[in-house]
C-alpha cells in the first residue's frame, strides 16, 4: 500500500526572458530556498533531491544536477535526475512524490528548471540532422497542424485562440511571478499580432523563460506535524501515461496517452464528473489552442465541445465556474523544463489558499496537469485540502 | 582546442557585476543511419520513396526509422510508394529563425503518401501560401538526378499536382 | 538524521530477466533504437512475457551521446508504447532507472518494470562531452579531459600510500584476463601486470590499461515483486537493499583517494547490516563495480569493506567493456545473472556518474529475499 503523501512547501522564481542576475545554482536556490521557507525547513531536513528539465543542450550542460549538488544541499543524499520532454516539471514532481508513497523518504525536494538564456534554444531544438530534410519550422511547426486539424474537426471558430490568449494574460496580471505582464492586452491586440504559423499567431505562443519551480513533499507523519502557515495539499492521485511520437492512425488532436492518463488519475482520486468535482486546474497550455483541446482530453467536455467552454467564459478566473491557468499559465511564463511543475505546483498553491489575487474562492480540489514531446507524454495529479 | 572563453562585464566599471561568461562549444558527431533508414535513403537516392511495412500490424512506415512504434518489431517488407499523396493538414510558416533557408512565408504541410499509412512533413512549393487546403492533392519534385543522394533533401519540396482534392474521410485518421 | 524513512518491510523485487549487446567499439550498422530492439525482444523472450505484461517502462540515456535533444523518444519505439504505457526516463546512468523503477514496485499497485539504457559512445568526441559535465562556470570552459581528471585521483590514491600503479596494472590485468570468459565483453587478453606496466602514460601516473575502452552497448532488464518474480524465473535475483548518494561536484572540495558516498549508499542499501562495516568484513560472493578507471576499484572495494575473497569484476567490468549510461545497469546486470546462473548467492552491484566517482549507487542482491547469505568471516 502506498503512504500519503503530501506538498507542504512551493516555492518559484520571478520568471523572466533573461535573469542575468543569477547563475544557474542561483536561480534553482531561489525557488528552493522559497519552497523550504514555505515549509518551516531547513536544507539538513531534506532526505532526497529530485530534479529535471528539459534538454541539457538548452544550457550547454552535460547532466547539470552534478554541478548542482551543491548548490541544492544534496551532498550525501540521494539525488535523482528526470527528464521526460516537455512534461518533465510534472513528472519530476510525480517521481519525487513516489519516494514518499513508496516509504522511503519523508521529506523531499524537488526542483525543476531551465535557463534558456544561457544557450540558444532554437539552436539547441535545431541541431542539423543527417538524412533528413532540413527542419522546416521549429515547435509551433510541429504543433500548428495539429490545431489545424481540431479545427477541421471540431468547427471551432478561428477567435477561440484568441480568447484564450487574452483570458491567461489578463491572469498574468495578478501573479507577481508571471513572465509576461502586457498591462493593456486586449481581443484586437492578439489578432493583430503577427501570424507565426498559421494559424498560430504571435501572442497566441508562449514566451521563452528562464526560471525555476520547486516543492516539499513530505509524508503524512511530517506534513501533520508541519510548521508551514500553510496546510498541505494532499495528493489524491497521480499518474503518468507514454505513447509514441508518431504512428500509423495515430490521434493527435486526443491523444490516447492522455485520455488514459486523466482516466488513471481520477480514478485514483474518486472522480467522475472533472468539471463538477475540480475546482480549478492548471494546464499545460503552450499555445492556446490547446486549452479547447485538453478541455476535451481531459474530460471537462464532450469530444467537439472544448471551445464551447473556452467561449461560454467557463474557464475564465473571473465568473468561470472552472477557471483554468490563473497563475497566466504556459502562455504567460515558459522555463520549459520547469513550466509542468509550475502548473502542479500553482495546482498545490490553490489548495492550499496561497495564491493570493489569482487565488480561486473555497478550493477544495485541484488538478495539475503537464505533457511534452510530441502530445505523447503526460503527467497528471489530484490535490486535495482533505486528507485522502 | 581550448577556448578560455569571454567574459561580458554589464558596465565600464571593474565592480559591476559579471551577467554573462560565454564558452563556445563545437561537438562533431558522426551518425550511424541504421539498417532500415539506409535501406530508404538508397530508395532516395534512386529517385523513389521505398517504406517499410511492418510484419505484426502491416502498417507501411515511410520514411522507417527503424521499428513499428507500436509494435517495437522491425519494419522488414520494402513497399514502393507513389510520388504523390495527399496533405492531410499543413501551417504556413512565417517566422524566421537562424538557418532558415527557405523564404518565408511557406507552406509546411503533413503528406500522406499513397500507399503510406503515415504522413510526413514537407514543403511545398509553387502555390501562393494562401492557397493550400487539406485534401489537397501534391507531388515531388525532385532535383535533377545526377544530384540525387542518401539525403531527403534530394526531394526539393512537393507541389499540386492537379488532381482533384481528397474527401476528408479518406485521410481524417491520419490528423 | 537518516535519510531512509522508518518503514521497516521492503517489498522483495527482483531482477528476473537480462540482456545485452555484445560490447562494441563501435556499431556502425545500427542505430540506436535497432540496437536496443533485439535485447528489448531477448529480455522478454527469457521469461515468455511481452511488454503488455510490464506495469512499469523506465530507461536511461543522455542527449549528449547522441548529439540532439530528446534522444530517449525515438529509442522508446524499440518497446512500442502502444496502447500508452506507464512509462519515465532518467538523463543518467540505466541503474538509476531501475531505482526509479524498484521505489514503485515498493508501493505494491504493480508487479513488473523494464528497465533499459543506451550508450553509444562512438559517434561523439567523449573528451569534449564529458567536460561539459563540470561545473559551467568554472570548469567547462578550460575543457579538462576526463583522462586528467582521473589521474588527479589516482595521484591522490597514490599519495596515501595505499596503492601503487603495479596495483592498477594488477586491476587491469585481472578484469581483462576475466573478460576472456565473457562472450560480450569488448576487450579482453591475458597479459601480467608488469607487461602492463611497459605501456606509456597516457596522463601520469594512468597508463593506457588503466583505461576503459570506448563502447556502444545497449542493456535490459524486467524487475518483478514478490511471487511473480518466483513465477517467471527459478533464481530470481532478488535486490535486498539499494541505495544511491551526490557528492560535491568541486574536486577541491572532496578527498578524492576515499568515495565516502558509495559507503553511504552501502549502508543504506544493508551491506554492512549483517558483516558489520570494519575493513574486509564484507563476504558477498561477487561484486560488479563500476570503475570506469583502474584506481578507482580500489578505493570502491574500501568503501564497501570488500573482504579479499569477494570475486570483483568477473565479468571484466567497466575496463572491458563501458558504454555511457549503460555500464552502471550492466554492474547490476552480471551481478545479477551470477545469481541467476546460481554461480552466487549474494551480490553487490554499484554504478558511478560523475567525474571522479561524485555519484554512486550501490544495490546488493542474494539467492533469497530475506536478505544476503553470507559466508563466514
Amino acid at each position: 500500500m502506498a503512504e500519503r503523501c503530501a506538498v507542504i512547501g512551493v516555492g518559484q522564481t520571478k520568471h523572466a526572458s533573461k535573469r542575468e542576475d543569477v547563475s544557474i545554482a542561483g536561480l534553482v536556490r531561489e525557488a528552493a530556498g522559497r519552497a523550504l521557507e514555505d515549509a518551516g525547513l531547513d536544507w539538513a531536513d531534506i532526505d532526497a533531491v529530485v530534479i529535471g528539465k528539459a534538454p541539457d543542450m538548452f544550457e550547454g550542460v552535460m547532466m547539470p544536477e552534478l554541478y548542482l549538488a551543491s548548490a541544492l544541499g544534496a551532498v550525501g543524499k540521494p539525488m535523482l535526475r528526470v527528464h521526460t520532454a516537455g512534461s518533465v516539471g510534472g513528472s519530476t514532481a510525480i517521481v519525487a512524490a513516489h519516494l514518499v508513497a513508496s516509504g522511503r523518504h519523508e521529506r523531499v525536494l524537488t526542483v525543476a528548471f531551465e535557463k534558456q538564456s544561457d544557450s540558444d534554444a532554437m539552436w539547441a531544438l535545431s541541431v542539423p540532422q543527417p538524412f533528413s530534410a532540413p527542419l522546416l519550422a521549429g515547435a509551433g511547426g510541429f504543433f500548428a497542424p495539429i490545431i489545424r486539424a481540431y479545427m477541421r474537426r471540431s468547427g471551432a471558430p478561428d477567435h477561440i485562440g484568441i480568447l484564450v490568449a487574452v483570458k491567461d494574460r489578463l491572469q498574468a496580471l495578478k501573479n507577481p511571478y508571471a513572465h509576461l505582464h502586457i498591462e493593456d492586452i486586449s481581443f484586437d491586440m492578439v489578432k493583430d499580432s503577427i501570424m507565426l504559423w498559421d494559424p498560430i499567431r504571435y501572442l497566441e505562443t508562449c514566451p521563452s523563460s528562464d526560471g525555476a519551480a520547486a516543492m516539499v513533499l513530505a509524508s503524512e507523519r511530517v506534513a501533520e506535524s508541519s510548521t508551514s502557515s500553510r496546510p498541505p495539499a494532499w495528493i489524491h492521485g497521480m499518474a503518468m501515461r507514454s505513447e509514441p511520437t508518431m504512428f500509423a492512425g495515430r490521434d493527435q488532436v486526443n491523444p490516447q496517452a492522455g485520455l488514459d492518463c486523466a482516466a488513471d488519475v481520477y480514478h485514483q482520486a474518486g472522480i467522475t464528473e472533472p468539471r463538477r468535482q475540480i475546482d480549478v486546474a492548471e494546464v499545460y497550455v503552450p499555445f492556446s489552442w490547446f486549452e479547447p483541446m485538453w478541455l476535451e482530453n481531459l474530460g471537462f467536455a464532450e469530444k467537439g465541445d472544448g471551445w464551447k467552454l473556452t467561449e461560454s467564459g467557463a474557464t475564465a478566473l473571473d465568473g468561470g465556474d472552472i477557471p483554468w491557468n490563473c497563475s497566466g499559465g504556459v502562455l504567460s511564463s515558459n522555463p520549459i523544463g520547469a513550466s509542468g511543475m509550475l502548473r502542479f505546483l500553482e495546482a498545490a498553491m490553490q489548495v492550499r489558499g496561497q495564491a493570493g489575487e489569482h487565488q480561486v474562492e473555497n478550493v477544495r480540489t485541484a488538478l495539475g496537469h503537464a505533457y511534452g514531446g510530441g502530445s505523447q507524454f503526460f503527467a497528471m495529479w489530484v490535490l486535495s485540502t482533505d486528507k485522502p | 582546442m581550448s577556448d578560455p572563453g569571454t567574459i561580458t562585464d554589464s558596465g565600464s566599471s571593474g565592480e559591476a557585476p559579471v551577467t554573462m561568461l560565454a564558452t563556445p562549444i563545437r561537438l562533431d558527431y558522426q551518425y550511424t543511419a541504421g539498417l532500415s533508414q539506409s535501406r530508404f535513403l538508397q530508395g532516395i537516392a534512386q529517385g523513389k520513396f521505398i517504406g517499410q511495412r511492418c510484419p505484426a500490424c502491416h502498417k507501411v512506415y515511410v520514411p522507417p526509422r527503424g521499428s513499428c512504434p507500436t509494435d517495437g518489431v522491425a519494419t522488414t517488407d520494402p513497399v514502393e510508394l507513389s510520388n504523390s499523396g495527399t496533405v492531410t493538414t499543413y501551417c504556413v510558416v512565417n517566422v524566421p529563425f537562424q538557418g532558415q533557408s527557405i523564404e518565408i512565408p511557406y507552406i509546411c504541410a503533413q503528406i500522406l503518401l499513397d500507399g503510406a499509412n503515415i504522413a510526413f512533413m514537407g514543403l511545398i512549393q509553387e502555390l501562393p501560401a494562401t492557397d493550400v487546403r487539406m485534401g489537397m492533392r501534391v507531388e515531388a519534385v525532385w532535383l535533377p538526378k545526377d544530384q540525387w543522394g542518401l539525403t531527403m533533401a534530394s526531394v526539393k519540396y512537393f507541389r499540386p499536382n492537379g488532381e482533384p482534392d481528397a474527401d476528408y474521410e479518406t485521410f481524417k485518421e491520419y490528423l | 538524521m537518516s535519510a531512509a524513512a522508518g518503514r521497516a518491510t521492503v517489498r522483495p523485487v527482483a531482477v528476473v530477466s537480462a540482456a545485452q549487446t555484445k560490447s562494441v567499439r563501435r556499431e556502425d550498422h545500427r542505430n540506436e533504437v535497432e540496437m536496443l530492439m533485439p535485447v528489448v525482444t531477448d529480455v522478454f523472450a527469457n521469461i515468455g512475457v511481452t511488454k503488455a505484461d510490464m506495469g512499469f517502462v523506465c530507461s536511461g540515456s543522455t542527449d549528449y551521446l547522441v548529439g540532439a535533444p530528446f534522444s530517449f523518444v525515438m529509442a522508446l519505439d524499440a518497446v512500442g508504447v502502444w496502447p500508452p504505457m506507464r512509462e519515465s526516463h532518467v538523463e543518467m546512468d540505466g541503474a538509476w532507472a531501475l531505482y526509479e523503477a524498484w521505489t514503485l514496485l515498493q508501493e505494491g499497485e504493480i508487479d513488473t518494470a523494464l528497465v533499459y539504457s543506451f550508450g553509444r559512445s562512438s559517434p561523439s568526441q567523449l573528451d569534449r562531452i564529458l567536460a561539459l559535465q563540470l561545473d559551467p562556470y568554472y570548469m567547462a570552459p578550460m575543457w579538462p579531459d576526463p583522462v586528467a581528471l582521473a589521474a588527479l585521483q589516482a595521484q591522490a590514491l597514490i599519495d596515501t600510500g595505499k596503492a601503487t600503479e603495479k596495483d592498477f596494472a594488477a586491476v587491469a590485468a585481472r578484469s581483462r584476463r576475466d573478460a576472456l570468459r565473457n562472450p560480450n565483453a569488448q576487450v579482453a587478453k591475458d597479459q601480467s601486470p608488469d607487461d602492463l606496466l611497459r605501456d606509456d602514460y597516457v596522463v601520469a601516473p594512468l597508463r593506457r590499461h588503466a583505461l576503459p575502452p570506448i563502447t556502444d552497448g545497449v542493456v535490459a532488464v524486467v524487475l518483478a515483486a514478490e511471487d511473480r518474480a518466483r513465477d517467471l524465473c527459478e533464481r530470481p535475483a532478488w535486490i535486498t537493499g539499494i541505495d544511491h548518494r551526490i557528492e560535491a561536484h568541486a574536486l577541491g572540495a572532496r578527498d578524492l583517494a576515499q568515495s565516502p558516498s558509495t559507503r553511504l549508499a552501502a549502508q543504506g542499501a544493508g551491506v554492512f547490516d549483517a558483516s558489520g562495516d570494519a575493513p574486509g568484513a564484507v563476504h558477498v560472493d561477487v561484486a560488479e563495480l563500476h570503475a570506469p578507471f583502474a584506481p578507482q576499484e580500489l578505493i570502491l572495494r574500501e568503501a564497501l569493506g570488500l573482504a579479499d575473497s569477494v570475486a570483483v569484476n568477473p565479468s571484466g567490468g567497466a575496463l572491458a567493456a563501458n558504454a555511457l549510461m549503460v555500464a552502471g545497469l550492466l554492474r547490476i546486470v552480471e551481478a545479477a545473472s551470477r545469481i541467476m546462473d546460481g554461480s552466487a548467492r549474494s551480490a553487490i552491484a554499484h554504478a558511478t556518474s560523475g567525474p571522479c566517482l561524485q555519484q554512486n549507487l550501490v544495490c546488493a542482491l542474494a539467492a533469497e529475499p530475506s536478505g544476503p547469505a553470507r559466508k563466514g568471516a
